[in-house]
């Protein structure tokens, strides 16, 4: 229906255009929201959402008004550490372009080195192609886009792949957007050695790291999407797990998280296997105690574990 | 002579907007198109060749459009036809076929006559062009 009122308006361009109705009509209202829901933090990236949403709102409404438009450039690139969600906002940037109009399908075809490069000599332009092909018509997101480009190996086929992409980045405007994700310095390093392809890519987002605050906001979402729950005890043991987990070398923020909960979800099994003569509420099965959090290597540090013990002492 | 192959060959040319419309048709059905090419006009002539692999997996009509422009470039004075295969249980095989691209002049079909044993007549039609050789036809 809003294929054929856009149809109708672009014969004859409009003076003037309700922007609750437009709004509403598209219903990106909706997205946002369920951005704003679904992911915590990242403020600056919503920021940033927020503003191409508009943008491309407004341009929507000047093709209906028959003014000039040329077509946005919508490529974008997203840096930041492990673990900021690169992926997840990538896969809801696809239903916003969707719904906007500037993609026809809103699929996500989610590529990496592997499926774009090929092995031997004439093997990677197919293969390329192929993948551009499927992403016709929605995203094609390239995760760790840095390791297209080898600079060390120079019989490496990245860099065909990259001139290919380049190419079609530019003259098929309309038919892709193109994704690039990867941790900040490595990618800044891949668009040195590739200048066109930071040109051509209008959206640099940075994905700050997650404060400590936002990563329990973090798993309480994820237990409360797997039916599970932090005792207070556990809770607060649990900040103390994320206080220090965050110092240690390999913290990757919401995966961290993510991995430490699915630890923590082992010992408590092991903790209600271990005695076999009780009865089980549903209570029980669901809430997860301090101590499933306290067994946590982490914790391991002599003074670390004396001092949450001291903690867990007070009433 | 005109040749009428496969669906909308009675129609005039396809536009490019109508193929693409056709295309994205076939691909919403979840069928896989592929591009076929051939200089041989004959009706019974069912193995054309193949441009590239079958399109599998693909959501828009973009990407094909793109492949046909690049034969079109190569192969624009043979026959060029799009078909849609349908893989699904009880099927699996063509759902959809049609000429997309033809040569600007096509010479048409002799129909030969071979008296054979009693007052039997054999007849067997063959195109003008396939006079000559495969690759120099049009």
């Amino acid at each position: 229906m809003q294929a054929t009122q856009a149809d109708a308006t672009e014969a004859t361009p409009v003076d003037t255009i309700d922007l609750r109705r437009e709004f509403e009509d598209v219903d990106i209202a909706s997205v946002l929201a369920q951005l704003d829901r679904e992911l915590v933090g990242l403020a600056p990236v919503k920021t940033r959402i927020r503003e191409i949403a508009s943008l491309l709102m407004m341009e929507r409404i000047r093709r209906k008004m028959g003014l000039a438009t040329t077509f946005p450039t919508l490529h974008m690139s997203f840096t930041g550490n492990p673990g900021t969600g690169k992926t997840t906002v990538a896969l809801r940037m696809a239903g916003i372009l969707h719904r906007l109009g500037f993609v026809r399908r809103g699929h996500v075809i989610s590529v990496t080195r592997d499926d774009l490069v090929g092995q031997y000599i004439g093997h990677t332009a197919p293969k390329t192609k192929e993948v551009l092909k499927k992403a016709m018509g929605g995203v094609l997101f390239i995760d760790e886009a840095y390791y297209l480009y080898r600079p060390e190996n120079e019989r490496d086929y990245g860099q065909e792949s990259i001139e290919i992409l380049l190419q079609i980045m530019e003259s098929q405007r309309e038919d892709l957007v193109v994704i690039l994700a990867g941790y900040a310095d490595r990618m800044e390093k891949f668009f040195q050695s590739n200048p066109g392809f930071r040109s051509r890519i209008a959206h640099h987002i940075d994905f700050p790291d997650y404060s400590e605050g936002e990563l329990l906001t973090i798993a309480d979402l994820m237990l409360d999407g797997q039916n599970y729950r932090f005792t207070p005890d556990a809770r607060a043991a649990f900040e103390k797990y994320i206080a220090v987990r965050r110092t240690q070398p390999l913290f990757s923020n919401a995966r961290s998280i993510r991995n430490a909960l699915d630890r923590i979800r082992l010992r408590q099994a092991n903790r209600l296997v271990s005695r076999l003569d009780r009865v089980l509420t549903s209570e029980d099965v669901m809430s997860i105690e301090a101590s499933d959090v306290l067994a946590s290597r982490v914790f391991a540090k002599g003074e670390v574990r004396a001092e949450v013990k001291a903690g867990e002492a007070q009433p | 002579m005109r040749v009428t192959q496969g669906c909308f060959s009675f129609l005039p040319d396809l536009t490019d907007e109508q193929i693409t419309a056709q295309i994205q048709y076939c691909l919403d059905k979840g069928w896989a198109v592929n591009l076929e090419f051939t200089d041989d006009p004959h009706p019974r002539n069912t193995y054309w060749e193949m441009w590239g692999l079958p399109m599998f997996d693909l959501r828009d009509a973009a990407g094909i459009v793109r492949e046909l422009s690049e034969c079109r470039k190569i192969y624009g004075d043979r026959y060029i036809r799009i078909s849609a295969f349908d893989s699904s249980h009880g099927w699996e095989s063509t759902r959809l076929s049609f000429i997309v691209n033809r040569p600007k002049h096509e010479p048409g079909f002799r129909l030969d006559r071979q008296e054979t044993v009693g007052r039997n007549q054999r007849y067997s039609t063959r195109s003008y062009a396939a006079e000559r050789p495969e690759g120099e036809r049009y």
